[in-house]
């Protein structure tokens, strides 16, 4: 049986200092932001505030310096992530570029895709989206249909993509497509590509949420032609890449803190004396403190250049369920109306909550496909 | 795992295979000491494991340790191994000169006294009646102090947890302590509480490994409709969960160790009992849902550790008392200083 190892991180003491100074631009940056518009945190587009975290250097902190980045270890970076989401800051704008696309460019880009696209990421400037799951496949991802066919020069790119967040605000879409149609090839006929969102062919609608917002999208390719330069990697191997990159954005901050503001608010709001809000409190401590621990963890093992796949499963899977309770256990304490309009920062967090979270165990796989993935690691598929 | 924590937790779980056995554990059910292997232990050393080097101890830190607690959970080994170890370092750390023998921790009930007499009650102390010297706190002469007792000074209530260990109450009525020192500032009141918490999520976490392992290797070996039931998604996604925990359990724990060895560890231990105590509730729940029928026999091993997980969660604090705590602290420092608090631990 696969023995799950949560090594220990301290965060170095120089992080420290660099805490200090993001908080200070948060507290400064954020002012006057309305309580529930940090509730949206790392789903909320502002590119205007991305470009201000850019200018500072907090974009792309662990890339190379000659494609932008500032060279700078995964546990600085770390640092800002966690103090970012617990502040609510609206860091959808460059959440993706720097969190997938820059490390995913860097292990299997062409010099000239890093020197072309990790720049304007860094500054805040780049948005990406990932175009993976399609109509009619979601957690069976490999079944994709959406296919590229090779023309003079490039490839034509037919079919849709579905889910896709922020495509319609962003620059560039990263998406897997079929490059191969041989139904023995389900996982070795895959191949990334970087689309312009701009380009002829290239249709995102948005498609409203439960909540009435509009995140994600459908994006229709029709005739769209590509370049072979803008080809990600190696031609079939689409889905390793994938699966790789899948590991880098399971374990992070934003798997447990989707909901710290209403923590936060209902810390600020409910009486100190009242017994059962006091311990509701205490228990979300304890779990938010494990998860952060369990989180760290994985953050420093990536640093050291190991792949904890299965813990960072873990992480998502324990701090997902977290995240998701957490609005849950509210409404069981106070027993309010979840109102949008409602006259209490509280209330309208709530409302927002409510309606947000059960996405939270959905994007970036689901818990059913995460246990499976737990479950093999256990030895028993 | 450094050279030392490695040594120690293999000489353990060696002497725990061989002698930690069923019947071992049934015999003392029924109140038969395991003497051998108490003697095979006390042979090792292992005991004195965190009492510095000068004062006739190991030397070994909280995190060298924590495999061999890990270890006396995951086995559930019948004796107060880690009642004496954690009770000789807190006599060492308060400047108490340790005893030979069993020592163990009470941290229910009060004493109070003046001079070197004390007079009260000690509820439920693991191993209390059997004990050569019990580690307490008392009022002494209106100071907060920490004081060793011999049980036989006192008059002794034999009693049980759900696992049939040990949880004798004392009652004193003006005895004389054996010996006794006032608090100090590193290890303040609600020491014997504080550590016998950190103590039990380290055992909790060993005895969720235990039921973990034992649940994968059931569903491996268990076929129903044709199949091993593990093959199916319901199991295997409660089993992923009862992983998860696990491992929660054991972050949780082994940063409440790190933190010990520091000498600021509530809210560390806080948190590894509370969130320890509520996985497991959850993993000996997952456990039984899998084994089915012949787990909740006496005759299958399971219970040996999911009673004593129901027993743990509930000593030393269980989880609603160190929520408490911690909740307590968070609604006093405010919403601004929450998430500044979290991280700065």
């Amino acid at each position: 049986m696969y023995d799950f190892q949560f090594e220990p991180c301290q965060l170095p003491d120089d992080t420290q200092a660099l805490r200090a100074e993001v908080r200070e631009f948060l507290k400064e940056n954020l002012e006057g932001f309305p309580a529930v518009k940090k509730a949206a945190t790392w789903q909320g587009f502002d590119s205007e505030f991305t470009r201000k975290i850019g200018e500072r250097g907090w974009i792309g902190m662990t890339w190379p310096k000659k494609y932008g980045g500032h060279e700078r270890s995964a546990l600085d970076r770390y640092v800002v992530l966690e103090e970012m989401l617990a502040a609510g800051a609206p860091v959808a704008a460059h959440w993706i570029g720097d969190r997938q696309t820059g490390p995913l460019l860097l292990r299997y880009g062409t010099e000239e895709q890093r020197q072309e696209f990790m720049p304007a990421i860094a500054r805040g400037e780049g948005y990406y989206c990932i175009g993976m799951s399609e109509p009619d496949s979601g957690s069976d991802l490999a079944s994709m249909r959406t296919k590229a066919e090779r023309v003079d020069g490039g490839w034509v790119i037919n079919g849709s993509k579905l889910w896709t967040t922020h495509a319609h605000r962003c620059n560039q879409m990263v998406a897997l497509i079929r490059t191969n149609p041989d139904p023995d090839s389900k996982h070795t006929g895959l191949s990334q590509f970087l689309l312009d969102m701009d380009i002829e062919g290239i249709d995102p609608r948005p498609i409203r949420d439960l909540s009435g917002s509009e995140h994600f999208n459908e994006v229709v390719f029709k005739d769209v032609y590509v370049p072979t330069e803008r080809l990600v990697g190696e031609e079939g191997q689409g889905w390793q890449q994938v699966m790789a990159e899948l590991a880098f954005e399971r374990s992070g901050p934003e798997r447990y803190l989707s909901s710290f503001l209403l923590l936060r608010e209902l810390v600020k709001e409910v009486d100190p004396s009242d017994g059962t809000a006091r311990r509701l409190v205490g228990r979300c401590i304890a779990h938010m403190a494990t998860l952060r621990l369990m989180s760290l963890s994985v953050a420093g093992m990536l640093n050291e250049g190991k792949a904890p796949a299965l813990e960072a499963s873990v992480v998502k899977d324990l701090g997902t369920s977290f995240e998701q309770e957490l609005p849950e256990l509210v409404h069981d304490l106070l027993g309010i109306e979840p109102d949008p309009d409602g006259d209490t920062d509280l209330a309208q967090v709530l409302s927002y909550l409510t309606q947000v979270a059960p996405s939270f165990s959905l994007r970036g796989g689901t818990r059913e496909i995460l246990r499976g993935i737990i479950a093999r690691g256990l030895g028993l598929r | 795992m450094n050279e030392l924590a490695q040594i120690l937790s293999e000489s353990v779980t060696r002497l725990f295979e061989d002698l930690a056995t069923r019947e071992v554990l049934e015999e003392a059910e029924t109140g038969i000491w395991p003497e051998n292997l108490w003697k095979e232990l006390e042979e090792m050393g292992v005991m004195q494991a965190l009492v510095p080097e000068e004062s006739g101890g190991v030397g070994a830190s909280w995190n060298e340790v924590e495999s061999v607690i890990r270890a006396a959970g995951r086995y559930c080994i019948p004796v107060p191994l880690v009642e004496t170890m954690v009770a000789s370092w807190l006599c060492s750390s308060c400047g108490l000169e340790v005893p030979k023998g069993i020592l163990t921790l009470a941290a229910g009930g009060k004493l109070e006294g003046s001079g070197s007499k004390v007079k009260g009650v000690l509820d439920r102390v693991p191993w209390g009646g059997r004990a050569t010297a019990i580690l307490a706190e008392a009022v002494i002469d209106g100071e907060d102090s920490i004081v060793l007792l011999e049980p036989d000074s006192g008059e002794k209530l034999a009693g049980q947890n759900l696992a049939k260990e040990p949880r004798d109450t004392l009652s004193f009525t003006n005895c004389a302590i054996l010996t006794g020192n006032p608090l100090s500032k590193d290890f303040p009141k609600g020491l014997v509480e504080l550590y016998g918490a950190l103590a039990r999520s380290v055992q909790i976490t060993g005895a969720l490994e235990n039921l973990l392992g034992e649940s994968v290797q059931f569903a491996n070996d268990r076929v129903q409709f044709g199949r091993p039931i593990g093959k199916f998604q319901a199991i295997q996604h409660q089993l992923a969960i009862l992983a998860s925990e696990t491992a929660a359990a054991r972050a949780a724990s082994s940063a409440a160790c790190t933190a010990a060895d520091s000498k600021k560890a509530f809210f560390e231990i806080a948190v590894a009992k509370a969130r320890s105590g509520e996985a497991a509730g959850i993993g000996s729940k997952i456990a039984h849902a899998t084994h089915g029928a012949i787990g909740f026999t006496y005759e299958h091993a399971l219970h040996f550790t999911t009673r004593r997980l129901w027993s743990w969660r509930a000593e030393f604090g269980a989880e609603a008392v160190w929520r408490d705590r911690l909740g307590e602290k968070a609604l006093d420092r405010g919403a601004d200083n929450l998430w500044t608090d979290l991280v700065s631990q």
